[in-house]
C-alpha cells in the first residue's frame, strides 16, 4: 500500500481504535460464547422466546458471539491499515528537508 | 521528602571582589540560592550595570532580526544539547561585533534584493503593456476608419504628458497613455474617466494572465493593462492625473511595430539577466543565513545568561571601602557546601586575587519555602501549591496527597474499564517522557495533560482497583469467583415454580430460603446485583454509608496533622487548647456515626433485616435527646449517646475560650513564667554572642532560630485574640456537619458515572449487537468506533476531569482547612534554566 492517505494522528488514532476494538471485541465474543447471564440483555431476544427450552436463547447467544468475531476481525484489518500508514507517515518524516523542498520544487 | 516540608533557610551575605560575574555565573547554573534586592528604592535606570544590560538588549535585538530573517528563510536552528556558559566580559565585545557586523550585511543585502524585484516587476509589467496593447491597437485598426492612416502620420512633438504620439488633426492631437492598474480599481477608473473628459477618451483594457504582486503591500493580485487614446492636450492632463489618483504604472507607449518589437528584445534580454542576478542574490543571502544558523542557538542563550547576571548584578550592593560586591541571598542549609564550593570556583575562574566568601547573617525576616520534589512528586506538589504555598517549615499535604488524591477521584470514577484506558494512556505517556520532553509542544492543554501524567497513571491504577470494588466494566459487572446467590435454591425449596415464572415480571429472592445466599463475594459487589432491578437502593445506600466513613476519616487526618504543626511551632499549649477539643468534637459526633454505621452493619443480619432500624433517625434522636419509644440498637445506647453529646458541648467553650485566655495569661506574665522567661532571655544573647562568621555552627539547627510564629507580642490585643478564636471555632463547628455532608458528593459522582457508562452500553453498542443478520454483522463496527469514541470523550474526559475537580476541592477545602495555612512564599532560585526564553516563546527556536 504505497498511498498515503491519513496524516499521522488520524494513523494513530486508528492503531488505538483497532487495538481497543480487536481487545474489546474479542473478549465480548468470548463472553456471548460461554453463554454469560450479564449480557442477557444484549442478544435480540423476544418476547415469545421463553427460556424453555433454553436452545434458542444459545443459538442467538452463539450468533452474537460470531458476529463480534467478525467485527474484530475487520478490526484487525483497519489495524494493520493503520499500522501501513503510519510507517509510511515515519518515512515521510526522516526525509531530510532539502531533500524535500528539492522533491515540492 | 520529608512530611516536614520546607528546608530550613538562612540568610547570607556574600562578599565578592573582581570576580562577581564569574561568581554569578557558577550559582545561575547550579540554581542554589534567590537573590534579595537590596537596592529597592533605586530605579531600574539608575542601576550601576546599566549600560551592560542595555548593550545585552541590543544584542536580543539584532539576534531577534536574525532569527526572523532565518524563519523567513525556512532554515532550522539546530540546537544544542549542553547549553554554552555565560561568555566572559572580554568574549561579549566579539559577539557584539560579529552580530553587528551580521545585521549590517543582511539588511543590505536584503535592500538589495528589494530593489532588484521591483525592477523586475517594472520590466515584466512593461512587457505585458507591450504585448497587449500591441493586440489593442491591431483590433482597432481592423475596426477604424482611420485606423491604418495614424501610422503613416510623421510623429509631431511629443507632449509633456508622458509619451504620447501627436498627430495632427482638426488642431486636436492624438494621445496615448498606457499603463497597468489593478483589476479591482478598472471599472471605477473608467467611470472616473468617462465622467471627466466627457467623452473625449477611448479605454480599452485587457487582463493581464499572470497575477502580479504588488510589492508595495505584497499582495497578489490580477493587474490590467489598458489603452487611454485621447483627444487634446488638456484632456491629456486631466487623463495624467487620474492614473495619478488611481496608482497605475505608466509606461511610455511605443510609436510603430518596430520600436514595439525593438523594445521587446530588449526588455527580455534585461528581465533574463535581472533573474540571474536575483537567483544570485537569493543564493548568497541564503548562505549566510545559514553560517549565521550555526551559532544562533548558542548567542541566544549567551545573551540571555549575560543579561541575568547583570540583572543580579544590578541587586548587589557595593561597599566602596572593601571595594567589594555584597550579595544577600536565601541559601538552604543543605547546599551550603555547594554554595561555597560555586564561589570558590567562580573566583578560580574570575582570576580573583581575593576569594569571595559568604557569611550568614542573622534576620528576623520568614525565609521563603522550598520543597524538594522529584518528576514524580512534582505533579501532587504543584496542585497542593495551586491551592497555597505552606508557611515556612509547615507540614506539606503534598506527600498524602500522593494517596489520598486518586483514591478519592477513584471513588468517584470507579470503572474497571474505563480505569484500564486512563493508566494505558498515562503509562504510554510516562514511558515515552524523554522523547516528549524533547519535542516541547505549544498547545497548554496538552502540556497540562503531560505535566500530571504521573496523577493520571495514579488515578487510572486506583480506578482499577476501585472498578473491582464495584464490579463496574464498562457497566458489565465480571463474575470472577462466582455468584454468591443461587436462583436455583428458589426451585428446590418450592418458593418458585415455572407458572411463577410465567405469570411474574419480576420477583424476590429471599436470602433467608436455605441456599439462595452462599455467603458474600470474595472481593466486590456480587454480580448478581448487575441484573438485579434493585441494583441502585443497594449500590445507594451502600455508597453514602461509604463517602461518610471516608470522609470522617480523612478530616481526622487533616486535625491530627496540626498536632505536628503546633509541636513543630513549639507552641504546645495548642495542642491542648485547639486539637484536643476539634478532635473530640469531630470524633464524638461523626465518629459515633461512623461507629453506628459499622454496629448496624455487623449486628443486624439477613433474617431480622426486616426491624433494622434507620441510622439517621437515631441520630437525630440523639441530638434531640428524644428516643424513648423506639428500640436502642445496643444496650447502654441512651447513657453513652448524652455522654458523647456533653462532651462535643463541652469542647466547643474549651475550643472557643481556652486559647484566648491561656494568651492573656501568659502576657500577664502568668506565675511561675516569669523566671523561665527571663532564663530563656539570658540563654539568647549568650547564643547571640557567639554568632561570629564561624562556618562550624551553621550547619545545626540551634536554639537561635526558633521561628515562633507568634512570639510574645509587645502588645497583646485581647479582643482581636477573641474574634480570631471565635471566627475559628464557629468555622469548625458548622463546618464538620457541611464538610461531612460534602463528602456525599463521593457518592453522587459515581453514581452518575456509573449511570452514564449504562445508559452509553444500552444506547449504543447494545445496537450494534440486535442486528444478526449476515450483512448487519458490519454494522457492529462503526457501532464499536461510535462507542470507543463516546467513551473517551465523555466518560474519560468529561467525568474524569469532573471527578478531578471535586477531588481536588475536596482536598483544598475540608481536608486542607484542618491544618494548614498556606500564606507562604515560594523559594525561586536564581536558575538559568527556568529564566523563560522571548525567542521560544515567539516560535523561533
Amino acid at each position: 500500500m504505497r498511498v498515503l492517505f491519513c496524516g499521522p494522528k488520524l494513523a494513530a488514532c486508528g492503531i488505538v481504535l483497532s487495538t481497543w476494538g480487536v481487545v474489546m471485541l474479542g473478549l465480548l465474543g468470548i463472553f456471548f460464547i460461554t453463554h454469560s447471564a450479564g449480557l442477557i440483555e444484549d442478544i435480540p431476544l423476544q418476547r415469545e422466546d421463553l427460556p424453555n427450552p433454553p436452545q434458542r436463547v444459545y443459538d442467538l447467544y452463539n450468533q452474537v458471539g460470531y458476529n463480534c468475531f467478525i467485527a474484530a476481525a475487520i478490526y484487525v484489518v483497519l489495524g494493520a491499515l493503520s499500522c501501513c500508514q503510519m510507517r509510511l507517515n515515519k518515512k515521510k518524516e526522516y526525509l531530510p528537508s532539502a531533500a524535500k523542498t528539492l522533491t515540492t520544487k | 521528602m520529608t512530611p516536614f516540608s520546607s528546608v530550613t533557610r538562612r540568610k547570607m551575605c556574600i562578599r565578592e571582589s573582581g570576580s562577581e560575574y564569574d561568581c554569578i555565573s557558577e550559582l545561575g547554573e547550579l540554581g542554589l540560592v534567590e537573590f534579595r534586592d537590596l537596592n529597592p528604592s533605586v530605579s531600574s535606570f539608575q542601576r550601576r550595570f546599566v549600560s551592560e544590560i542595555k548593550r545585552c538588549e541590543e544584542m536580543e535585538r539584532i539576534l531577534g532580526y536574525l532569527l526572523r530573517e532565518i524563519h523567513k528563510a525556512r532554515i532550522a536552528v539546530p540546537e544544542e544539547d549542553e547549553s554554552p556558559l555565560a561568555p566572559p566580559p572580554r568574549q561579549v565585545l566579539e559577539i557584539m561585533e560579529q552580530l553587528q557586523r551580521l545585521e549590517m550585511e543582511l539588511s543590505e543585502v536584503a535592500k538589495n534584493k528589494e530593489k532588484l524585484q521591483r525592477n523586475l516587476l517594472e520590466l515584466t509589467e512593461y512587457t505585458h503593456m507591450l504585448k497587449i496593447t500591441q493586440t489593442f491597437i491591431h483590433s482597432r485598426s481592423r475596426h477604424e476608419a482611420l485606423g491604418p492612416q495614424y501610422e503613416e502620420f510623421p510623429t509631431m512633438e511629443t507632449d509633456s504628458a508622458g509619451g504620447c504620439t501627436g498627430m495632427q488633426r482638426l488642431g486636436a492631437k492624438l494621445g496615448f497613455i498606457s499603463g497597468l492598474i489593478q483589476r479591482v480599481k478598472v471599472e471605477a477608473f473608467e467611470r472616473m474617466l468617462w465622467r471627466v473628459c466627457k467623452g473625449y477618451t477611448i479605454l480599452s483594457y485587457a487582463e493581464v494572465d499572470e497575477s502580479l504582486t504588488d510589492l508595495d503591500t505584497g499582495e497578489i493580485g490580477k493587474s490590467v493593462v489598458f489603452l487611454i487614446s485621447f483627444w487634446g492636450d488638456q484632456i491629456g492632463q486631466k487623463v495624467q492625473k487620474i492614473c495619478d489618483c488611481y496608482h497605475c504604472h505608466l509606461y511610455p507607449h511605443p510609436e510603430n511595430d518596430e520600436e514595439r518589437a525593438d523594445v521587446l528584445d530588449s526588455l527580455r534580454t534585461r528581465i533574463q539577466d535581472l533573474n540571474n542576478v536575483l537567483h544570485r542574490t537569493e543564493d548568497y543571502l541564503r548562505q549566510v543565513l545559514q553560517k549565521a544558523s550555526e551559532s544562533a542557538f548558542s548567542w541566544v542563550v549567551q545573551v540571555k545568561k549575560m543579561k541575568a547576571i547583570y540583572h543580579i548584578l544590578n541587586l548587589c550592593s557595593f561597599d566602596v571601602t572593601n571595594k567589594c560586591l555584597i550579595a544577600e541571598v536565601w541559601c538552604p542549609i543543605s547546599d551550603l557546601a555547594k554554595l561555597r564550593g560555586a564561589l570558590e570556583e567562580g573566583s578560580r575562574k574570575g582570576d580573583a586575587t581575593v576569594p569571595s566568601f559568604v557569611n550568614r547573617i542573622p534576620c528576623t525576616d520568614t525565609p521563603p519555602t522550598l520543597l524538594r520534589s522529584n518528576k514524580f512528586t512534582s505533579g501532587f506538589q504543584s496542585i497542593v501549591e495551586a491551592y497555597g504555598v505552606g508557611d515556612y517549615r509547615e507540614v506539606s499535604p503534598a506527600p498524602y496527597t500522593i494517596i489520598t488524591f486518586p483514591f478519592l477521584f477513584a471513588v468517584m470514577f470507579g470503572d474497571l474499564g474505563h480505569g484500564i484506558v486512563m493508566s494505558l494512556f498515562a503509562l504510554w505517556m510516562v514511558l515515552t517522557e524523554k522523547k516528549q520532553n524533547k519535542k516541547r509542544s505549544n498547545n497548554e492543554i496538552w502540556t497540562t495533560f503531560f505535566n500530571g501524567r504521573y496523577i493520571i497513571l495514579m488515578m487510572g491504577l486506583f480506578s482499577v482497583y476501585t472498578g473491582l470494588i464495584y464490579n463496574d466494566c464498562f457497566s458489565k459487572s465480571l463474575n470472577i469467583f462466582g455468584s454468591g446467590w443461587s436462583i436455583k435454591a428458589m426451585f428446590t425449596n418450592q418458593q418458585w415454580t415455572n407458572k411463577t415464572l410465567q405469570n411474574n415480571a419480576l420477583l424476590t429472592m429471599d436470602p433467608n430460603v436455605s441456599g439462595v445466599f452462599n455467603g458474600p463475594y470474595p472481593f466486590g459487589i456480587d454480580p448478581i446485583w448487575n441484573m438485579a432491578v434493585n441494583r441502585l437502593s443497594f449500590l445507594n445506600s451502600y455508597k453514602m454509608k461509604m463517602s461518610v466513613i471516608v470522609g470522617v476519616i480523612h478530616m481526622s487526618f487533616g486535625v491530627v496533622l496540626s498536632v505536628f504543626n503546633h509541636l513543630h511551632f513549639k507552641q504546645k499549649f495548642n495542642v491542648y487548647l485547639l486539637f484536643l477539643p476539634e478532635l473530640l468534637f469531630l470524633l464524638c459526633l461523626f465518629g459515633y456515626l461512623v461507629f453506628m454505621i459499622f454496629y448496624k452493619w455487623l449486628a443486624f443480619s439477613a433474617r431480622e433485616s426486616n426491624r433494622a432500624p434507620s441510622i439517621l433517625i437515631h441520630f437525630i434522636n440523639m441530638f434531640i435527646m428524644q428516643g424513648k419509644d423506639i428500640t436502642p440498637l445496643y444496650p447502654g445506647q441512651t447513657g453513652l449517646q448524652i455522654f458523647l453529646l456533653l462532651v462535643a458541648m463541652l469542647s466547643v467553650p474549651v475550643l472557643l475560650l481556652g486559647k484566648p485566655l491561656y494568651l492573656y495569661w501568659l502576657y500577664r506574665g502568668g506565675k511561675g513564667l516569669r523566671r523561665r522567661r527571663g532564663y530563656e532571655r539570658v540563654r539568647r544573647a549568650s547564643e547571640d554572642n557567639s554568632i561570629t562568621p564561624s562556618y562550624d555552627d551553621d550547619e545545626e539547627e540551634g536554639f537561635d532560630e526558633v521561628s515562633n510564629r507568634e512570639p510574645l507580642p509587645k502588645q497583646f490585643d485581647f479582643a482581636d485574640v477573641c474574634l480570631h478564636q471565635a471566627i475559628h471555632t464557629i468555622e469548625f463547628c458548622l463546618g464538620c456537619i457541611s464538610n461531612t455532608a460534602s463528602y456525599l458528593r463521593l457518592w453522587a459522582l459515581s453514581l452518575a458515572h456509573a449511570q452514564l457508562s449504562e445508559v452509553l452500553w444500552a444506547m449504543v453498542m447494545r445496537l450494534g449487537f440486535k442486528i444478526t443478520t449476515k450483512v448487519g454483522v458490519v454494522f457492529l463496527v462503526p457501532v464499536f468506533g461510535l462507542f470507543a469514541t463516546l467513551t473517551v470523550s465523555i466518560l474519560l474526559v468529561m467525568e474524569g476531569l469532573s471527578a478531578f475537580l471535586h477531588a481536588l476541592r475536596l482536598h483544598w477545602v475540608e481536608f486542607q482547612n484542618k491544618f494548614y495555612h498556606g500564606t507562604g512564599v515560594k523559594f525561586v532560585p536564581f536558575d538559568f534554566s527556568l529564566l523563560p526564553s522571548v525567542f521560544e516563546q515567539e516560535g523561533l527556536l
